[in-house]
C-alpha cells in the first residue's frame, strides 16, 4: 500500500501526461507567451484610451497617411486628417516596442518569413482593401470592437475568421507558396 | 494634444509592438498555423488582449470623469452594413493568403523580418485603392 503523496504524484504524472487540458496538442509552441504578449497588446490598447481617450485599431493609419499625400475626398475626411499624426506616432511606437522586444527578449537571428513575395503582396493588397473597407482589422474590430461591446464588430471578426479560415486552408491544399 | 499625451500614444504603441513580438504574431508562419488548426495560439492572444482592453474600455471611463491626458473618452461606432461585412470579408481572403494584418505588418519591421515590407506595400496599395474606389462614389 503507497502512501499518500506517492499516490497523489502518480495521478498527477499520468494526469500531465495524458495532456488533460489537451495544452500541448492545442498549443505545441508552449501557450504562455501568447497569453503574456496578448496582455501587452491589450494593456497597449488600454492605456492609450485611459491616458489619451483615443481608440487605437492598427489599420487606419494606412488610410489615414494617406491624407499627407493625396488630394482624393475619401482621404480629406476629419477623421483621417485629424487622427494622421497620432496615427503614425502610434505606429513608429510599435515598430519600437517590436524592435525592443527582438533585441533583449528575441532570437538571435530576425524572424525572415519565407513566404513567396506574391503571396505577401497579393495578400497584403486584399487586407489593406478590405480592413479599410471593413473600417476595422484583427486590432480594429477585433480587440477595440470587442472590448466597446460592438456586435457589429463580433460579426465582422466572425467573417474575416472564417474567410482566412478556408483560404489559408485552401492554399495549403493546393500547396502553393509556405 | 499635450506633449504628455504624445509620450503615452508613443508608449502605448511599443507595448502593442512588445505584444506583438512576444506573441510571435509578427510571424506570418505563425498565424498561418493558426488558420490551418496546427497551434490555436493566436485565440491566446486575442483573448488576452481583449479582457485587457475590456476593463479600460468598460471601467475607466467609470471610474474616470476624462482621460487622464486629454478632455474626452473616444468612441468606436460600428455598423453591421454592407461595407463592414463585405470588407471584413475580403481582409480575411488576404489574411488566410498571407497571414500578415495591418499591426504585425508595422510591427514585424521592428523586429527586422524584412519580407513583410512587401505584405506592407500591399496594404498601402490596397488601403488606396479602397480610397480612390469610395472617392467616386
Amino acid at each position: 500500500m503507497q502512501d499518500r503523496p506517492v499516490r497523489v504524484a502518480a495521478f498527477l504524472r499520468v494526469f500531465l501526461n495524458h495532456d488533460t487540458f489537451m495544452l500541448n496538442s492545442l498549443f505545441p509552441l508552449g501557450w504562455q507567451h501568447y497569453v503574456v504578449g496578448g496582455l501587452f497588446i491589450g494593456s497597449g490598447v488600454g492605456v492609450l484610451f485611459l491616458l489619451t481617450g483615443l481608440v487605437g485599431g492598427a489599420s487606419s493609419v494606412f488610410s489615414s497617411t494617406w491624407s499627407y499625400l493625396s488630394r482624393l475626398s475619401f482621404f480629406r475626411q476629419t477623421r483621417f486628417v485629424q487622427t494622421r499624426a497620432w496615427r503614425l506616432v502610434y505606429a513608429l511606437g510599435m515598430v519600437l516596442g517590436a524592435w525592443i522586444w527582438w533585441h533583449w527578449f528575441g532570437p538571435a537571428q530576425a524572424a525572415h518569413t519565407g513566404l513567396p513575395w506574391w503571396q505577401l503582396l497579393a495578400g497584403g493588397f486584399l487586407v489593406g482593401y478590405g480592413a479599410r473597407l471593413s473600417n476595422g482589422c484583427t486590432s480594429g474590430h477585433g480587440i477595440c470592437g470587442l472590448a466597446f461591446l460592438q456586435w457589429p464588430s463580433l460579426l465582422a471578426v466572425l467573417i474575416f475568421l472564417g474567410t482566412a479560415i478556408v483560404v489559408a486552408h485552401l492554399v495549403a491544399a493546393i500547396g502553393v507558396g509556405a | 494634444m499635450k506633449p504628455a499625451a504624445w509620450i503615452a500614444v508613443l508608449v502605448a504603441g511599443a507595448l502593442f509592438g512588445f505584444g506583438l513580438g512576444v506573441s510571435t504574431m509578427i510571424s506570418p508562419e505563425v498565424v498561418l498555423s493558426f488558420l490551418r488548426f496546427v497551434d490555436f495560439g493566436l485565440l491566446l492572444v486575442l483573448g488576452g488582449a481583449v479582457v485587457v482592453c475590456l476593463l479600460a474600455y468598460q471601467i475607466g471611463p467609470r471610474l474616470l470623469a476624462k482621460p487622464v491626458l486629454a478632455p474626452t473618452f473616444g468612441a468606436r461606432p460600428a455598423l453591421a452594413d454592407r461595407d463592414t461585412l463585405v470588407g471584413a470579408a475580403i481582409f480575411g481572403v488576404g489574411w488566410g493568403l498571407c497571414g500578415v494584418c495591418p499591426g504585425p505588418a508595422v510591427a514585424g519591421l521592428g523586429a527586422g523580418n524584412w519580407p513583410l515590407l512587401i505584405a506592407l506595400a500591399g496594404i498601402f496599395a490596397g488601403a488606396y485603392a479602397q480610397g480612390f474606389i469610395a472617392s467616386r462614389r
